[in-house]
């Protein structure tokens, strides 16, 4: 029995240089059918330079990752978006999950229309400090029409998310993304390159099953120059409102070890509070509804310290 | 002058920027047609599409038509427990050990089934008759993109039309043998693993779909999403379950709403959208202990009220199959 395809699968599995300049035009590529595309991508885009001078008027961008899916990488980065409005900043919040986006529920902008203007699509204020959100949520009439587009229709769109977009001055530009490491992520990350994004806060429960994909996510990072600002860990265990009896749900510290691994800052950890996930459930905001409840506090120390960090780093 | 914006959700093969006419990319006019003279993504569409008929499909069809029953395992929404469901329901099925399962995880940048199913680190092996599933029991084979990689750190970077080659090559290559039943793990969303699966499997059988959320409207809304998708895409819906539904203190005994059904919870949802509701299961820390030490959880187990649903649900996803052979459709 001989290995799966020789030694060709497996160094395109693991060698595929997608993420690369050399995407399309590598010999690995050969007989690939995404070939053609990704060697157009590797080129000029023209609309470089659109995307460039939208994202020159922001101060901070920062993308919120995990890899795996349903950790609360939304919640975390609308969250961290109304912690940093309430604390005085111009916040603005961009959705990249075209297929599943949660953002606008969460920030309590669900059926605003999306208008344009003569300077570009203006997005909505969310009734939360005013905080700006676009989403692919917020294009589309019909919110239970599921959006079936394959790659290269959703590059199209999450380029306009950051060409088209009216965003104007903001000091922070959140960018909440799907599961996966794929066509969002490489193309956000292709378009801001000359923007320069201050770093990717990961999130992450602490169960293993959930680390083994976000070890993968850090991987991508690494391999894309994006620097890490931390990480974040979710869902750390449920404290039961009649008796006070912790218990962690999805295994303990997981997150945290895996930042030791890695030699990556550790942002914080964030419990199961329904508190939370009710706020979160009807476009509230915690800091207002429950300032004292754990998971705002939480929130608060991990937007506090990823302040400090960008900060430092300009 | 401001104008509503309203991106049309036009078929998922027409491009941002094609022309009005365009045939859509993966149609047989994908690049010739008359409309796409002037389209930036001509030479692509020409390029890409091979002059006849997809032999490949064929050869899935040849593969799949040994398999008996075909069930997805999808969601919409991330994190809410489809491998996690995708497992226990191979285990359960594999019980008898009379009954030979697969389970396939087209989940390529987060695939989890390896982990879950104790097979981490595993690599495959290919024989005269094609890729060998990697084996957890006699009767239960296992195909994941996680068996390619030479370190479970490496991440795979892929744009969708890669990603779809290796689907497909799952379904072609894969020397499954005769199956009673071939479990596919899917990732979160709606997008290129989806269409993929549902158009390489159209020629063959496929039981249905099972699908998983959580009880929260976050989740629903994407659920929603993924049962128009089934619908549009002509796959049956086996039905929906709702996991992760109530936590029970290990102190007190006091069942907790950790993810409050604030819309209903996915019961209502199943209802309203006219789909078969398979029942609840609800957090148990058990569950993600032995899928972190991917072991069968239904076994060790047995007294858990979650185990007391997936065995439910097991049983009421092997009736729906055996009611809906191939061809009675």
């Amino acid at each position: 029995m001989q290995k799966a395809g020789g030694e060709d699968e497996i160094a395109t599995a693991a060698g595929c240089p997608s993420d690369s300049g050399m995407a399309g035009r590598a010999s690995a590529c050969e007989g690939c059918p995404g070939r053609e595309l990704c060697s157009q991508q590797g080129g000029v885009d023209p609309d470089q330079a659109g995307i460039n001078v939208r994202m020159n008027a922001i101060r901070h961008k920062v993308i919120v990752l995990s890899g795996k899916g349903g950790v609360g990488k939304s919640s975390v980065a609308a969250t961290l978006a109304m912690a940093l409005a309430a604390a005085g900043h111009k916040v603005g919040i961009v959705d990249l999950d075209i297929c599943g986006p949660s953002v606008p529920k969460l920030l309590g902008v669900e059926g605003m229309p999306v208008v344009n203007s003569e300077y570009g699509w203006l997005p909505l204020k969310s009734p939360h400090y005013d905080i700006k959100v676009m989403s692919v949520g917020s294009l589309l009439t019909d919110a239970d029409s599921a959006i079936v587009w394959r790659g290269p229709r959703k590059t199209g769109i999450i380029k306009r998310f950051l060409k088209d977009t009216l965003w104007g001055r903001l000091d922070f530009l959140i960018f909440d993304t799907p599961p996966g490491t794929s066509d969002e992520h490489l193309t956000v990350l292709s378009a801001l390159k000359q923007a320069k994004p201050d770093g990717a806060v990961l999130v992450s429960t602490p169960q293993d099953s959930a680390l083994v994909t976000v070890r993968k996510e850090i991987t991508f990072c690494n391999k894309m120059g994006l620097r890490i600002l931390g990480v974040v860990e979710n869902m750390a265990g449920y404290v039961c409102p009649c008796c006070g009896e912790h218990t962690d749900i999805f295994s303990s510290k997981g997150a945290q070890k895996l930042a030791t691994e890695f030699n990556l800052p550790y942002l914080g950890q964030v419990p199961l509070d329904p508190t939370l996930t009710q706020q979160c459930e009807t476009g509230s905001d915690i800091f207002k509804a429950a300032p004292n409840s754990v998971s705002a506090k939480a929130m608060s120390t991990i937007a506090n310290t990823v302040l400090e960090m960008v900060k430092q780093s300009r | 002058m401001s104008t509503q914006v309203d991106v049309q959700n036009r078929s998922a093969d027409v491009p941002e920027d094609a022309p009005e006419h365009c045939p859509g990319t993966d149609s047989n006019a994908a690049g010739k047609s008359a409309a796409c003279a002037g389209c930036p993504n001509q030479t692509i569409c020409a390029s890409s599409r091979p002059a006849g008929p997809d032999p490949d499909v064929e050869q899935v069809r040849q593969r799949m038509s040994t398999i008996k029953h075909k069930i997805l395992v999808l969601s919409g929404k991330g994190g809410v427990g489809k491998s996690t469901v995708t497992a226990q329901l191979a285990f359960g099925l594999a019980r008898n050990e009379a009954t030979q399962v697969g389970v396939l995880d087209i989940d390529i940048c987060g695939p989890s089934i390896p982990k879950v199913m104790g097979l981490e680190g595993e690599q495959v092996h290919q024989s005269a008759s094609g890729w060998s599933p990697v084996f957890v029991a006699d009767n239960l084979g296992v195909m994941s993109a996680s068996f390619l990689l030479p370190n479970p750190d490496e991440a795979i970077i892929w744009r969708g039309p890669k990603k779809n080659t290796l689907i497909k090559q799952f379904l072609k290559d894969v020397d499954w043998g005769e199956l009673d039943y071939l479990v596919v793990d899917t990732p979160p969303g709606t997008s290129d693993e989806h269409l993929s699966i549902s158009q390489y499997l159209a020629t063959t059988h496929v039981d249905g779909v099972v699908i998983v959320t959580t009880p929260q409207e976050v989740a629903l809304s994407d659920v929603r999403k993924e049962i128009n998708f089934c619908r549009k895409v002509k796959l049956p819906v086996i039905g929906v379950i709702e996991n992760m539904s109530g936590f029970v203190c290990p102190s007190c005994k006091n069942e907790s709403q950790i993810f409050p059904p604030t819309t209903g919870g996915a019961a209502k949802m199943a209802a309203d959208m006219a789909v078969p509701f398979l029942g609840r299961i609800p957090l148990d820390p058990r569950i993600g202990r032995a899928c972190d030490e991917g072991k069968s959880y239904l076994d060790e187990i047995a007294d858990s009220p979650a185990v007391v649903a997936y065995n439910s649900i097991i049983g009421q996803i092997k009736a729906h199959c055996e009611a809906h052979p191939a061809g009675a459709h």
